[in-house]
This record gives structure tokens, C-alpha cells and sequence, in this order.
């Protein structure tokens, strides 16, 4: 294929559009929280975020997430292609504020789990996972 | 398109009244994230499960909004209470407007 004066150009603008990406990742994470919290302060008593700390295979990776007296739990990965993972909204028949699932982790990253109390406060927790191999596809 | 999408619940058939009670749901989907790539490069279209609705008796337990980090087989483990006898409805809702359903029922001695 012969290279054009545009190819190239259009090929640089494409390398600096791809190599922005992570940098929005990382934003949106801040962004989701507080697109949830709606800029509220969070607190981090009364939440309880369980996730190995070593995962041997990023494509299932078990979590759970305990918060007792919220509403909404919000579970996010922090280093993700897009951060959102699951939000839990509990009904009245819920025995207690918690759930267990199994996530998808493209690489070594935070978790984080942010709750909506009862009360309209917010709360969060966060662990670090350490991923052996990443659950992406890539 | 999802296929062969095969729900699976455990409640306990039995309960006493007011007993929490846990509930463990597996359904078989493939929940393509859309970050995936072919052989020829192409991204593979998303194609997941994006809500999950657990009612007894018609009074909401749990309701899930999952986004395509949600392992392949979604697995979900809560607690539920169980106030009289009565059925556990499931429902999943797929991005390709496919539901799927499955319901349990809960006696109470």
C-alpha cells in the first residue's frame, strides 16, 4: 500500500485518538461516582466490599458486596474499558443489603462499591485485585 | 443473538414465616462485551443481559442493572425474606429484547 500525505496524517490523528482512551477511562470512574452520588460527600463506614486480592483469571472474578441499611449498591472497576459493572437496587423483601457475583477485570485495578443509604448518604469501599491474566479478550 | 439461554434458581422450597432465606441464580449467556474482536478484526457487537428482576408475590427482592463486566453465566447470590407461602418470580432482560423467565415456589409450614 502506498502512503499518502492524508493516510499518514489520518493514521497519526487515529494513534492520538487511541492513546487518549485510557486517560478517559480513568476520569469516568470519578465521574460515574459521582454522577451516583450526585457530588454528595462518601463516607466509608458500613460497607463492605469482599474481592480476592489475587485473581488468577480476570474473566470471573468473585465479589460481593455488603452494605446493610442501603438501597443501591453500585460496584465499579476502576481500570476497565468502561467502568460500570452492576448497580443493586434492593426492594422491600430483600433480607439484607448484600449480593454476590462474578466480575470481569480487564487488568490489575480497584474495585470500588459505592452504597446509597437509606438516609440519602453515601458510602464506599474499595480493594485492590491483582489479575494474572486479563478479562477483556484482548 | 444469544442461544440455548437456559435459566437456573435455587430457593428452598420450604420456609418457616419471616425466614431469610438464600437465593443463588446461574443463566447460561454468553454476555459478549462488545470490547471483543473477530479474526478479521472486527469488533464483535455487544450482545448482554441487562437487567435482572427478582419479585415474590409481585414486592420487589432485587433488581440489577449489569453492564458487560459481568461474567460470562451471570451468577447472582442474595438474601431474601419470606413473609408467606408463595413464588419467587425471575426475570432477565437481554439487549436483543429477549426475556427470560423462571419461577419457584416457596411454601410456608
Amino acid at each position: 500500500m502506498k502512503l499518502t500525505r492524508r493516510d499518514t496524517i489520518l493514521t497519526a490523528v487515529g494513534a492520538a485518538t487511541v492513546a487518549m482512551l485510557p486517560m478517559r477511562a480513568f476520569a469516568s470512574t470519578d465521574d460515574a461516582i459521582a454522577e451516583f452520588t450526585g457530588g454528595a460527600d462518601v463516607g466509608s463506614e458500613g460497607i463492605t466490599l469482599t474481592a480476592p486480592e489475587i485473581a488468577e483469571n480476570g474473566n470471573t472474578v468473585p465479589i460481593e458486596v455488603s452494605a446493610p441499611g442501603a438501597t443501591e449498591i453500585k460496584v465499579l472497576a476502576a481500570g476497565n474499558p468502561t467502568p460500570e459493572v452492576a448497580t443493586f437496587a434492593f426492594g422491600p423483601l430483600a433480607a439484607a443489603q448484600m449480593a454476590s457475583t462474578r466480575i470481569r477485570l480487564a487488568n490489575s485495578q480497584d474495585v470500588v462499591a459505592v452504597a446509597k443509604m437509606a438516609d440519602g448518604s453515601f458510602v464506599q469501599a474499595r480493594q485492590e485485585v491483582k489479575v494474572t491474566i486479563g478479562g477483556c479478550g484482548g | 443473538m444469544a442461544e440455548n439461554v437456559t435459566p437456573r434458581v435455587r430457593v428452598p422450597s420450604e420456609a418457616s414465616a419471616g425466614e431469610e432465606i438464600t437465593i443463588k441464580t446461574l443463566i447460561s449467556h454468553t454476555m459478549e462485551s462488545g470490547q471483543r474482536r473477530d479474526g478479521d478484526g472486527e469488533l464483535i457487537p455487544r450482545s448482554i443481559i441487562n437487567r435482572f428482576v427478582v419479585n415474590f408475590n409481585g414486592e420487589n427482592v432485587i433488581d440489577v442493572e449489569l453492564a458487560p463486566a459481568i461474567s460470562t453465566n451471570p451468577f447472582f447470590e442474595f438474601q431474601a425474606t419470606v413473609p408467606e407461602s408463595g413464588t419467587f418470580e425471575f426475570t432477565w432482560y437481554d439487549d436483543d429484547g429477549s426475556v427470560y423467565e423462571d419461577a419457584k415456589e416457596v411454601t410456608v409450614s
